[in-house]
């Protein structure tokens, strides 16, 4: 019997405007990417916050991806920008709680490129997989465990 | 309003290590306003402990609750039931909030979340700088409105001192020098005769001399 293999759960908070379109476009050239994320469809990146990555590693997520526009191409000019910031500011947080800061990334990308963000989400997928589940989720439970 | 930031989460893991049941409470307030107590910040605190705790194999369970002032016992009310029904609470308001919940609730541990800095303003998005030092007699006349006791590296009453270089402090070349700012200021409201006037030293009782402060006002005592 084959040794079972760690599949990771990965939320990827993906713009509106390029990553959620690219992801589309990825799928419509029929490339292929990994089924272990979960997109979440936003209206920039800027929207996110640093509580949206806590509360998801909190709730089980092995892996926590940001794909937003290139950098000078945000529709809203700068929320991408915003978005490097407090995904920094948050990796150093997880380092603080006790969680690898790997497992939260951001990558930027635009509506036309499928091929890359397929790249990408591969990329991050075997990141998390090498460092395995959340450590969060394998130290005693909680009833908020596991909601993914 | 009064400026605050947030301790490390280890910091704050080692404080309550002792309970099993914490109360975070946040402030609506000030701390609100600069990033660091308010409902947000109380959220993502309160999940960073949890998860901190169970990695160090801790038991802890955290409430969460934000009321609009700690500094004040009418808004203190409404964190009543949740203080009783934990065993502790760690609360993220500046210091005087701090101190305003245990002594309303002297059987309860009560701790501090944040590291309260001064009194400041927001400068710009993500900048806050001290304004105001709380010294007790306000100069802020004398000077166009720009605080040496705060604002001078050396406090300096009778500025400038021969060190800051091309209006930069020889303190810290990345900040204004106070008195030049002081200077440009007085010259464009058309007041620099205020300068040749030597001021004496400060009276300095009515700043954290002799223990704390209180100012009694009779015509408000009931």
């Amino acid at each position: 019997m084959k040794p079972e293999v760690f599949e990771p759960k990965i939320i990827a908070f993906c713009c509106h405007y390029c990553a959620y379109s690219s992801a589309d476009l990825a799928g419509s050239m029929r490339i292929q990417y990994p089924p272990n994320v979960r997109i979440i469809r936003t209206p920039c990146t800027g929207r996110l916050e640093t509580e949206y990555f806590i509360k998801a590693f909190e709730n089980g997520a092995d892996g926590v991806f940001i794909a937003g526009c290139l950098e000078g191409g945000c529709h809203f000019v700068e929320g991408n920008i915003c978005a490097k910031r407090r995904v920094n500011y948050t990796r150093e947080m997880l380092e603080e709680i006790g969680i690898e800061k790997e497992r939260l990334r951001m990558v930027n990308v635009s509506a036309a490129m499928g091929r890359p963000l397929a790249d990408l989400i591969i990329e991050m997928v075997e990141t998390v997989r090498k460092l395995g589940p959340n450590p969060v989720k394998l130290n005693g439970s909680s009833k908020k465990e596991s909601r993914l | 309003m009064i400026v605050a930031e947030r301790k490390k989460i280890q910091d704050l893991l080692e404080i309550v290590k002792s309970h099993k049941k914490l109360l975070v409470l946040g402030c609506g307030t000030c701390v609100t306003v600069c990033l660091a107590g308010g409902q947000r910040e109380v959220s993502i605190i309160a999940s960073a402990l949890r998860m901190a705790a169970k990695l160090k194999g801790q038991q802890l369970e955290v409430e969460e609750l934000t009321i609009e002032r700690q500094c004040d016992n009418v808004f203190i009310e409404q964190a009543a039931e949740a203080i009783q029904r934990n065993d502790a609470v760690l609360s993220l308001a500046c210091g005087a909030g701090v101190q305003a919940i245990a002594e309303r609730y002297p059987s309860k541990p009560v701790y501090a979340g944040l590291d309260t800095s001064f009194i400041g303003i927001l400068e710009e998005r993500g900048i806050w700088t001290e304004k105001c030092a709380a010294c007790g007699q306000c100069v802020l006349h004398l000077y166009g409105g720009i605080c040496p006791v705060t604002r001078c590296a050396k406090h300096m009453l009778n500025g400038p001192c021969s060190g800051s270089r091309e209006d930069r402090c020889e303190v810290d070349p990345n900040r204004q020098c106070a008195w030049q700012l002081i200077y440009k200021r007085l010259k464009e409201i058309g007041q620099l005769d205020r300068l040749k006037k030597i001021k004496p030293p400060k009276n300095w009782s009515r700043s954290q001399s002799g223990g704390y402060r209180t100012i009694l006002r009779e015509d408000h005592r009931v």
